[in-house]
């Protein structure tokens, strides 16, 4: 089976400093794949990189068989390659309706859209007894499904989510969580960035693991969970 | 509901269809021109609003888009160049020229926002009408700081606005004309910006104000959309640089100066960034009020005497007071936007 997305030799610098270098990765369609490491290891910038949010300098991206580096950013997420970025980014002052609209703007005005939004608020019942609301109001892990939902009037083919449990409590991680599970049980392919190395292994088929913007080992999840440089670094 | 909202469009639509007939017969054309001015400074603030209260650029420049339009239309309609276009061809072309300097200012200035934004606008603003004030050597084009004069009065086909006109037995005075004419431009401007707003381009430009990571992720092609808010903005502003023009007869770069700017931006923020309503309240507000505040003059010989503080200090004190006040009772402006007064009284 060919890979839904290939990177290889990804490099991206900020001015001088290297934040990845010679980063090579694959995920397969169907698959979840999780990229785990410490604090500034590179993850996010792996992840901007492949939205087209911040330029690679070296390496190619191809993703459903085309050369992305090519591509701005608006244009891959037509093609499906969606990112959720780190610390929510909800637009606060707009209603959570509106903010889920704002997902589906690069397909235009489709008639079926009202029924996708149905469908979301399926998923996440406390957004539609909200949906007037300004997205500001919710709660971190309000805020946080409201971001994952609105990457998903995007359409996407690739779900990329950037520390979907940052600074949410335990209980509510699990259900962000708990919704990422169900989001996969549609099809959509995954690539979760997390610092939460535990939960992300378990619920991940492969994991690459990222340290100071190398990938240092790459193996089935199920394997990093066991293998002991892993258990002593990330899992406590 | 549907029949009492008829009904306030229908008082509104003949309050303003009245307005100048009895401004004129009560205060005099001196109000009535006052009232034209307002309407000018309506059009201007609407097309502010679009860069500032919409896309959330701030624009300290924004007399430059009047500036451009005003010397399109006084170049093209007057002896200057002998040349007397019509004004169905110059205000679109005043538009469009300064949608294009929009265009201009904005593609270096895409990365930058807030104060260092501001600058660049401020510079910008700057250099248009130090252009516009040295452009006369070593070829004449802009007439240097004399200005442009003699400059062709707006003209619908046959029927000239520079010209008192009889209609059953009415006399409708020169100002009145300019005034029905300015109406029009502000209706039109206002309809434009409601259905900006509520659109889909609306949405992006909120979304870009409020994250524009987040925008850029969403797929939004934020690049085009700034370039987009800066050029319909500017358009409004050489549409009324175009009026401005045809109503005075009269250009300079003198009319066009960083105070202009503030002035407008002033009437967006206190009016309510945002809100069409809030800002055409504040354009006319600040326009009006100042006016009114010269009768302060002979209001103080009447009451006390003897002239105490001289109109025109009075004005400047009251407004600075007026401005200070606002920013800290009711930053939001008087009519703010949902969203905002949302995020300022959570």
């Amino acid at each position: 089976m060919t890979a839904l997305l290939q990177v290889e030799g990804l490099g991206v610098h900020y001015g001088g400093i290297e934040a990845v270098a010679r980063l090579d990765l694959e995920v397969r369609q169907g698959e979840r794949v999780t990229l785990i490491g410490a604090n500034g290891a590179g993850k996010s910038s792996t992840l901007k990189a492949l939205a087209g949010l911040v330029a690679a300098s070296a390496g190619s991206i191809r993703y459903d068989g085309t050369d992305m580096r090519a591509l701005p950013a608006w244009q891959r997420v037509g093609r499906g390659l969606c990112l959720v970025p780190e610390g929510r980014g909800v637009f606060s002052r707009l209603t959570i309706e509106e903010n889920l609209l704002m997902g589906a703007y690069h397909r235009g005005s489709v008639p079926q859209l009202s029924r996708e939004l149905d469908h979301i608020y399926g998923l996440l019942p406390r957004l539609h007894e909200r949906r007037h609301q300004a997205a500001g109001t919710l709660s971190g892990g309000e805020q946080q499904m409201l971001a994952i939902g609105r990457a998903l009037m995007a359409r996407p083919r690739l779900l990329m989510l950037d520390e979907p449990s940052m600074g949410l409590a335990p209980l509510m991680v699990e259900k962000v969580f708990e919704v990422i599970r169900n989001i996969v049980a549609e099809g959509v392919t995954l690539l979760l960035v997390e610092q939460n190395a535990r939960l992300a292994l378990e619920m991940c088929d492969r994991a690459y693991v990222m340290e100071s913007g190398r990938i240092v080992l790459s193996d089935s999840a199920a394997r990093c969970l066991d293998n002991p440089l892993v258990r002593a670094a990330y899992l406590g | 509901m549907n029949r009492l909202r008829m009904l306030g469009l229908a008082a509104a639509a003949a309050l303003l269809l009245a307005l100048p007939f009895i401004t004129d017969a009560t205060l005099g054309h001196g109000w009535v021109r006052i009232l034209d001015f307002a309407l000018l400074y309506v059009l201007l603030a609407l097309g502010l609003n679009i860069v500032v209260g919409y896309a959330g650029l701030l624009d300290l420049g924004y007399v430059a888009f009047f500036a451009v339009g005003a010397y399109c239309y006084g170049l093209l309609a007057s002896p200057h160049f002998d040349l007397h276009w019509p004004l169905w061809v110059l205000l679109p072309m005043g538009a469009m020229l300064a949608a294009s300097f929009g265009v201009l200012l904005g593609t270096p200035t895409l990365g930058l926002r807030g104060d260092y934004l501001a600058i660049v606008t401020l510079g910008f603003g700057e250099i248009i009408r130090i252009f516009l004030n040295n452009l006369n050597t070593p070829v004449n084009i802009t007439n240097g700081p004399q200005g442009v004069s003699l400059i062709d009065p707006l003209r619908i086909g046959p029927w000239s606005l520079g010209q008192v006109h009889h209609l059953a037995g009415f006399d409708i005075p020169i100002v009145v004309n300019i005034y029905f004419l300015f109406l029009l431009g502000v209706l039109f401007a206002i309809l434009l910006s409601r259905r900006l707003e509520h659109s889909r381009i609306g949405r992006a430009w909120a979304a870009i104000r409020e994250d524009e990571i987040a925008a850029a992720s969403m797929g939004l092609h934020t690049r085009n959309l700034k370039l987009l808010a800066f050029a319909m903005g500017a358009s409004f502003g050489g549409l009324s640089g175009g009026l401005f023009a045809g109503f005075q007869g009269f250009v300079s770069p003198e009319s066009f100066t960083l105070q202009e700017s503030v002035m407008i931006l002033c009437m967006v923020v206190l009016g309510g960034m945002g809100n069409i309503a809030g800002v055409v309240l504040g354009a006319v507000l600040l326009s009006v009020l100042p006016e009114a505040l010269r009768a302060a003059g002979s209001l103080q010989q009447d009451l006390l005497g003897h002239v105490w503080v001289d109109p025109s200090n009075l004005r400047m004190l009251l407004f600075g007071l007026a401005l200070v006040l606002m920013m800290l009772l009711r930053p939001e402006g008087l009519l703010p936007a949902r969203a905002r007064q949302r995020e300022l009284h959570g």
